[in-house]
């Protein structure tokens, strides 16, 4: 008797486990784990997306075509300028409203609402509403530049300068989220600290530069983390904007899939730029908590731990 | 606040400082209210006379837009597709997610670590990586032009988030309590659906928002599921409209407008779950 207990103890014990777990792990591995697996499978073959499984197989084909690919090359160019600009502009200004909104300054309940108004909305509703006040004809941002005497804009219509139209819509809906981050992580900041640069003489900008800045380093790492595996999928604003154009001078890695796989059914090809995005993401995340936010991870939680 | 203590130093306090930097604020506050203002009040404007007075108050004010809006049946129907599909999802993610995380949180067992580290990794991988070969199995399993199609996927992809904050929210809650309860009789279920659910409500309305957003925004998934209009959700609406009447250009707008409505109306009631949501993913993504 009293050897048995443990046993069925422990048996009821695994039992509980595995009930509570089939779940998630039935959805995680059907919906998530699968078509990644899926997409590894079907990149090495040729094949259109019709029922059944693929059968042509073509070894590397689909990778070495993607590699030699300009609208391939020209997407991961320009995912790359979106990571810089984000990093360069976008950023520092969240930081740098985040820092204001932190003061005393009047309204600034408002503003906060205000500026992360934007990030509840959808990216289609974004897109439309931008298609509209960068409409080269009769568009908002055109009118206000006439103001000023500056020539009308092409905006998302002419390939240099949609880009730039692009960046400017993702930082309208986005900056503002990171300015949250920005805020909650100047919070967690002990006010101790600022208060003793303040005493021992420290100016405004020092106690921001040696104080504030150093302890937002883990926020900052998080933030930078998010705005590039952003960039990696960026899909529905270009989708529904330019659909990649004008001749693909917009076109991301995400909306080069989507034509392969789903207009043009080369869904082998598509699967190729599928397990690219997946290999990029996987080695970004990998390198990136391993190098940069090691540190981090500890501390950043007990700061979270204090807010709640 | 240092205004005072440091009168003389150039860099800190003074007024023209504090009215520079109320003037960054205030130009930021234009580029995104402007933008917001223009389409709230292009809606009631006919597209004549927002080519010409783009930015002033309507002259006259028309509202035909907004009430052929509000009186069309296919907007009605495109809301309650997406309340059904965001409610059903963040259901079906919060019960799946939660026990998982209270197995994470609160039993030790072999390869527990490994397990949860795999359910974490599925953050990094965004929906447009498995967007094609989701379609290939959802048309296996004949999920195309269902619901389920979406609400499914949404919730497997919202788990990793989902776990991860629930999991450090029942951590937090100590472990007497669940000594207790279980020499009161209770099952490990019945602990967790009648003591730690209940004390754990706020991390559930955190991910519950989160899930709810996520759901209510989602673009591409819906649009490779629905070919049957009559399921559209509203992102697939406002799309179709655009290119349906893409030179009426403030009958879109008042369209995107209302269709904004319900997003921002939840954003104010939820503001603090979701900027707790965030904040908290952010940190331990």
């Amino acid at each position: 008797m009293k050897t048995m207990r443990p046993r069925s103890h422990k048996l009821r014990g695994f039992t509980t486990i595995l009930l509570f777990l089939l779940p998630a792990l039935v959805l995680f591995f059907g919906l998530v784990v699968a078509p990644i697996l899926l997409a590894f499978y079907a990149s090495v073959f040729k094949w259109n997306g019709m029922r059944g499984l693929p059968t042509d197989f073509v070894g590397l084909a689909n990778f070495t075509r993607l590699l030699a690919d300009e609208v391939f090359l020209g997407d991961l160019w320009r995912g790359l300028l979106l990571i810089i600009l984000s990093v360069a502009i976008q950023l520092p200004l969240s930081l740098g409203i985040a820092m204001l909104l932190n003061q005393k300054i009047r309204g600034r309940a408002f503003f906060r609402l205000l500026f992360f108004a934007p990030y509840v909305l959808s990216e289609a509703i974004t897109a439309v509403l931008f298609m509209m006040i960068l409409s080269p004809t009769e568009g908002l941002a055109n009118y206000i530049l006439g103001w000023f005497g500056i020539d009308p804009l092409d905006w998302f219509a002419d390939p240099s300068t949609v880009m730039m139209s692009v960046f400017i819509v993702m930082t309208w809906k986005y900056f503002g989220f990171h300015m949250i981050l920005y805020i909650a992580g100047r919070q967690g900041i002990p006010r101790e600290l600022t208060e003793a640069a303040q005493i021992d003489g420290a100016t405004g900008w020092k106690v921001f530069r040696y104080v504030t800045l150093p302890l937002l380093g883990p926020t900052i790492r998080i933030s930078v983390f998010l705005s590039v595996i952003g960039a990696i999928q960026l899909f529905d604003l270009v989708w529904i904007i330019t659909g990649g154009g004008p001749s693909h001078s917009s076109e991301t890695m995400a909306v080069t899939m989507f034509q392969f796989g789903f207009k043009r059914f080369q869904v082998g090809y598509a699967s190729a730029i599928s397990v690219v995005m997946f290999f990029i993401s996987l080695v970004f995340a990998l390198f990136y908590q391993r190098y940069v936010m090691r540190r981090d991870l500890e501390g950043a939680s007990t700061v979270l731990r204090d807010q709640r | 606040m240092s205004a005072n203590r440091h009168k003389h130093s150039p860099t800190s306090g003074g007024p023209l400082r504090s009215l520079s930097l109320h003037a960054v604020v205030v130009i930021t506050a234009l580029f995104v209210g402007i933008p917001l203002l223009y389409g709230v009040l292009g809606g009631f404007k006919t597209t004549r006379q927002l080519s010409s007075n783009p930015l002033g108050l309507p002259d006259p004010w028309v509202p035909e837009n907004y009430t052929s809006v509000l009186g069309s049946a296919s907007f009605w129907r495109m809301l309650w597709n997406s309340t059904y599909i965001a409610v059903a999802t963040t259901l079906v993610v919060v019960a799946v997610s939660a026990l998982a995380a209270y197995v994470f949180a609160r039993f030790a067992f072999r390869g527990r670590e490994a397990l949860f580290t795999m359910f974490a990794a599925g953050l990094m991988f965004p929906f447009a990586v498995a967007i094609l070969p989701l379609f290939v199995l959802l048309r296996m399993f004949g999920l195309l032009d269902n619901p389920l199609g979406v609400i499914l996927p949404q919730a497997a992809f919202g788990m990793p988030m989902t776990i991860i904050i629930l999991r450090g929210f029942f951590r937090a809650i100590p472990g007497e309590i669940e000594e207790a309860a279980i020499l009161d009789g209770c099952t490990p279920f019945g602990f967790f659906w009648r003591i730690l659910l209940p004390m754990a409500k706020p991390a559930v309305a955190t991910v519950s928002v989160l899930a709810v957003v996520n759901s209510w925004n989602q673009f591409m998934l819906p649009l490779v599921v629905f070919s049957d209009d009559s399921l559209f959700t509203i992102p697939l609406g406002v799309q179709q409209f655009q290119g349906q009447y893409a030179t009426d250009i403030s009958r879109v707008m008042a369209y995107i407008v209302v269709a904004m409505l319900p997003a921002l109306g939840f954003y104010a009631v939820a503001e603090r779950q979701l900027v707790s949501g965030l904040t908290a993913g952010a940190v331990k993504g």
